[in-house]
């Protein structure tokens, strides 16, 4: 699957891309990939806020727990309710199913991350 | 095997057979039907719902209503769906599947035993007491520590106790230290037992054998160390032959040593956790000590420990008349009972009661004395098996394991070639290479008649195979095993097919796990 | 050794296949200063017969014949017969969790069975596997509200049972977790509301109430639902006499129940094992703590139960697990299963009522006694009561063991302020004879009051 050029990507696999100031993140077809069918997802409260490099929720399948890293420091505006119910979306279609939307305190942080290219060489690395 | 040419092919280990269907228990109901009766109420009878008002439940919970035989059907009917020790091997690995002898299961209903109620007068609970205090002295002796408390329902829940003793006595030494080292291949158990004591958990790397790197160690054990969590022998079945350096380490900056007793079934009888530097351990009765797991238990988790950690057992704690010392500890006195019981027992010296007035206990880590059935039938497994049938036990427990060995090394993969006690851990490096896991030949197992191995643990092990055969296997089951684990890795590379979408012989097939965990169903309901 | 199924030139020939020359080959890896060189000072091995006559000996000696008042959070009930013929079945007895879905579907239709049934009496969404007994169960739920909310303090009743107390502080010790302890109203028995309105806090985490309390008063679990509710915090309530669900109304208003489900079959067995249990409303269940089996469909579309949601459980998320529980106590869960299908809709209710009136026939005919004084007659209760006496209950007990009864449990221990107070439980295996004779025993007692 092809990695958006648009977007930003972490080492521990969530993606981010911007629209203003807000960033939508999600996690990687490398990383639902390695997980498998994705069977629930925790995610922080709006309103709260997450830090770069630190976890923010996680996703489960039946027999692994992965920690969700947040690429960016911000406040969280908006949770994505239809992973409650359907947590395979990501599964599907890893880059269209954001999990959180967060206001950046810093948007300089965004081109601080790995570009596609980038991300791309490092997964080559990890395989 | 060698069969003769005119001889009737024997049957193998398995053959198909039919098992009834059985709904579940609510949709077999039909109201007004009676599984019981009450006895004539010799008292007058109250009007329930004047006497409660509010309290009163209105409306009864749905439970099924049977008649007596389609209740003994049911559950019946359930359990010839099940796989169990009585069938044959259950080499489940670190979970030390060995028999139940039923002598256990009899004694533990013993009308004076099985009805005591936990709060009647000591004066009226001897019998019992007794034979908590035996075995209390038992594993002493067994364990070679100097006190003990049977108060932990389970293994897990002895690593609670043993690890809040470490931090009560360390607490006593002016500082509770902040964290717990454990390895890489320890149970999940220890991780989660250490956070809940507070402490911060620090890995610890094992070595290329697979057991403790002693520099990583050195490195690692500081001022803010509470304590090691030991495995020993480890979860890939291997004696730590530097354990007395270990704990030398770990003691020089004041930290202790646990040490999780899964596995003491290699042990029991040829060394001593007392002996070689173990401050503080738990045993497993439904491991080591026959009792039964029963489906998922219930277990035991006595913790022994050595004198300095006495004081902070749990409460209450068993003593003798005139003798503080005696109920937990004092490893001198032994059983005192070498040659045999007599029918009085041996506790007719004194009179056993409960204390609880202990000022640095840890306190309590469950309600009444510890899962005393269980006490019973570990005590009855030690004394159908005395000094000589115990250590016969361990050294037939290491041959199966080492047989197993010897008989699959061929075509499994070893990752650490370390010598094996009580059991051995493969890897599928070679099935995997043909896109079959550990799992699926476990899966293939089922068909061939056996419950599978321990599956993908410990996580040092890349697709692990843990196999524990315990003392229990027959020359025969065992042969049968091997072959069985022969067969499969033919078919890896002949069929690789059929052992990825075994097993074939099941009742149901391999089940939607998926489904389950994103739209959970954990209960009936009527269908409207 | 009659439980090794090797002879002596099987192990010889084992040894050859290993390439070993004597036993002591395999254990040359513990360092020679380790290996114990003397035989283990145990008893020696003896017969089948042997042990039997000990353990029988152990049991006469504890004294069988006694009628019992004896209660306080372990009860004793008849036991259908056909409980032991079915737990014995080895399929059951001698498996193991069932990790193996496709050959344990026999253990784990029972849980799922087990897991609805608690759920319907206890008027949960929910219910887990189990837990080791009522005691640890009540810290787990604890510990779990914590997790839901994200405060880090308990209210706890001073009419939960006191060892259930004790396990609790033990557990919370090293969670930073304090808990703040509210009294009770000395007409009822009952949790005094306006103590616990006043210490519920916007950071208290749970309020942890038993009902039947450890007196036998039944609570008012909506009004204390109503006061937790009010600041955010979760409302627990610890059962410790399941059979009370049979004519007492559920605690429907609790978001999480913690049971002792030991009166559902299970012996009293000196105290354990016993079954503790979870049961919970629906959106707590990432955060229960246990085992928990779920209905799916095999890969032809057939019904059949996984063990599920593990992700919540140690040998998954290790030091990030909801608790470190393994074991669980699934063959006493199976008990209080058969228990429950023995007695059913109608039966559980008929056993509770059977137990209402014997209590109210008790506590009317020991309390009445000149020197006894029943307290907590304010509020409804289920089989237990308290009554105080003018004499110290040491005196009067050892003439009711003189009569071959085991009277009630003496409270000074634990609450001192009520004086000579006892607490006297009568199930449906008391009879009224028992009564009749306790009473006269309790008669003969010096009269002050």
């Amino acid at each position: 699957m092809a990695y958006p050029t648009n977007y930003r990507y972490t080492r521990e696999h969530e993606w981010i891309v911007l629209d203003g100031s807000i960033g939508s993140i999600g996690i990687t077809d490398y990383a639902q990939n390695s997980l498998g069918d994705i069977v629930y997802v925790d995610v922080p409260k709006v309103g709260d806020t997450v830090t770069a490099g630190a976890t923010f929720g996680s996703v489960e399948s039946v027999k692994a727990v992965s920690d969700l890293y947040s690429p960016v420091t911000g406040t969280v505006t908006a949770t994505n309710d239809e992973l409650k119910s359907s947590p395979d979306k990501i599964n599907e279609a890893p880059h269209e199913t954001w999990i959180i939307k967060v206001e950046l305190a810093d948007p300089g942080q965004f081109n601080a991350l790995l570009d596609a290219a980038a991300y791309e060489a490092f997964i080559a690395e990890e395989q | 095997m060698t069969t003769n040419a005119t001889a009737p092919k024997t049957l193998g280990k398995v053959r198909p057979h039919q098992t009834q269907n059985e709904a579940l228990v609510f949709e077999k109901s039909s109201p007004g039907k009676r599984a019981y009766k009450m006895p004539p109420l010799d008292v007058p009878a109250v009007d329930a719902a004047a006497l409660l008002g509010d309290a009163h439940r209105k409306t009864p919970g749905l439970l099924p209503e049977l008649s007596e035989i389609e209740i003994i059907r049911h559950f019946t009917r359930l359990s010839t769906w099940n796989y169990a020790i009585d069938l044959g091997m259950y080499p489940l690995g670190s979970c030390t599947m060995k028999y139940n002898p039923r002598v256990n299961e009899a004694v533990a209903r013993i009308e004076g035993l099985a009805e005591a109620h936990p709060y009647r007068p000591d004066s009226l609970a001897q019998g019992i007491l007794d034979v908590i205090d035996l075995l209390q002295r038992c594993l002493i002796e067994i364990t070679g520590m100097d006190a003990i408390t049977l108060q932990p329902a389970a293994g897990a829940h002895g690593e609670f106790t043993g690890i809040l003793l470490v931090r009560a006595w360390h607490e006593s030494q002016g500082n509770a230290r902040r964290k717990i080292l454990i390895p890489d291949s320890a149970h999940g158990t220890n991780p989660a037992t250490a956070a809940i004591c507070g402490y911060t958990v620090e890995n610890l790397k094992s070595n290329s054998e697979g057991g403790i790197d002693l520099e990583a160690l050195t490195r690692q054990v500081d001022e803010e160390t509470a304590a090691l969590m030991l495995t020993n022998p480890s979860t890939i079945g291997v004696f730590e032959s530097q354990i007395h350096k270990i704990a030398d380490i770990l003691h020089a900056k004041g930290a202790l040593l646990y040490m999780d007793g899964a596995n003491m079934n290699a042990l029991v009888g040829k060394a001593r956790p007392g002996d070689f530097g173990v401050d503080v351990m738990h045993l497993n009765l439904h491991k080591t000590f026959s009792t039964p797991h029963g489906g998922g238990g219930p277990g035991s988790g006595p913790v022994a420990c050595k004198a300095f950690l006495e004081p902070f057992l749990p409460t209450p704690v068993l003593c003798k008349t005139g003798n503080r010392e005696q109920g937990t500890g004092n490893r001198d006195q032994g059983t005192g009972n070498r040659q045999g019981l007599g029918t009085e027992g041996p506790g007719t010296a004194g009179q056993l009661h409960w204390i609880y007035d202990r000022p640095q206990s840890v306190g309590r880590v469950r309600a009444f004395y510890g899962n005393t059935g269980m006490f019973i039938r570990a005590l009855a497994y030690i004394l159908a098996n005395g000094p000589d049938g115990l250590r016969q036990t361990t050294e037939d427990a290491v041959l199966n394991a080492n047989y197993i060995r010897a008989k699959l090394e061929d075509l499994y993969e070893l990752p650490y070639k370390t010598a094996s006690m009580h059991e051995v851990v493969f890897s599928d490096k070679r099935q995997a290479a043909k896109g079959v896991k550990t799992g699926d030949i476990a899966k293939r197992l089922i068909d061939y008649g056996f419950h599978p191995y321990t599956v993908s643990f410990p996580m040092i092990v890349h697709g692990a195979l843990m196999i524990e055969p315990t003392e229990s296997e027959s020359l025969e089951e065992l042969d049968l095993f091997i072959e069985a684990m022969r067969a499969i890795a033919r078919e890896v590379d002949e069929t690789p097919d059929l052992v990825k979408t075994a097993p074939h012989s099941t009742r149901v097939s391999r089940l939607d796990e998926v489904q389950a965990a994103r739209k959970p169903i954990l209960r009936w309901r009527p269908t409207e | 050794m009659r439980y090794l199924p090797k002879s002596p030139a099987e192990r010889e020939r084992m040894l050859a296949e290993i390439g070993a020359a004597s036993i002591d080959d395999l254990f040359a890896v513990i360092p020679a200063e380790y290996r114990l060189d003397r035989d283990l000072d145990v008893p020696r091995q003896h017969a089948e017969s042997e042990i039997v006559s000990y353990f029988r000996a152990a049991g006469q000696k504890n004294a069988t014949d006694y009628a019992s008042f004896l209660g306080a959070g372990a009860y004793r009930h008849y036991r259908p017969v056909i409980i032991d013929s079915l737990v014995q079945r080895g399929e059951f007895l001698t498996s193991y969790t069932p990790y193996q879905a496709e050959i344990t579907q026999g253990t784990l239709q029972a849980i799922f069975e087990f897991q609805t049934m608690i759920a319907e009496l206890t008027g949960m969404d929910v219910a887990n596997a189990s837990m080791y007994d009522g005691s640890t169960g009540s810290a787990e739920a604890v510990m779990m509200a914590v997790r839901v909310t994200g405060r880090h303090k308990a209210v706890v009743a001073a009419t939960v049972h006191p060892e259930y107390r004790e396990v609790l502080a033990t557990y919370a010790k090293h969670q930073s977790l304090p808990s703040t302890l509210v009294g009770y109203d000395r007409e009822t028995g009952r949790v005094d509301l306006a103590a616990l309105d006043a210490a519920v806090t916007e950071e208290t985490a749970a309020v942890l109430v038993q009902s039947p309390n450890f007196f036998g008063t039944i609570e008012d679990i909506p009004a204390i639902a109503a006061i937790a509710h009010a600041k955010g915090a979760l409302l627990i309530v610890s059962i410790a006499e399941a059979v009370s669900l049979g004519v007492v109304r559920p605690p429907v208003e609790a978001d999480i129940v913690s049971m002792e489900a030991q009166s559902f079959g299970v012996a009293l067995s000196y105290g354990g094992p016993f079954c503790g249990v979870i049961a919970a409303k629906e959106k707590y269940l990432r955060q229960m703590p246990g085992r928990l089996v779920g209905q799916t469909v095999d890969s032809t579309g057939y019904r059949g139960f996984v063990l599920t949601l593990s992700t919540r459980e140690q040998h998954i998320r290790r030091e990030k697990a909801t608790s470190n529980i393994c074991t669980n106590q699934a063959l006493v869960a199976l008990m209080a299963t058969i228990f429950l299908t023995v007695y059913g809709r109608e039966g559980i209710r008929e056993l509770a009522e059977h137990n209402l009136s014997k209590a109210s026939y008790a506590a009317a005919t020991l309390g009445s006694q000149a020197g006894a004084k029943l307290l907590f007659t304010g509020a409804p209760r289920f089989h237990e009561f308290v009554f105080q006496t003018a004499e110290t209950p040491t005196l009067w007990s050892q003439r009711l063991m003189d009569e071959k009864i085991v009277g009630g449990l003496d409270l000074s221990k634990w609450y001192p302020e009520l004086g000579n107070a006892t607490l006297w439980c009568a199930t449906e295996m008391v009879t009224r004879e028992n009564i009749d004779t306790a009473a006269r025993v309790l008669a003969a007692a010096p009269v002050e009051a």
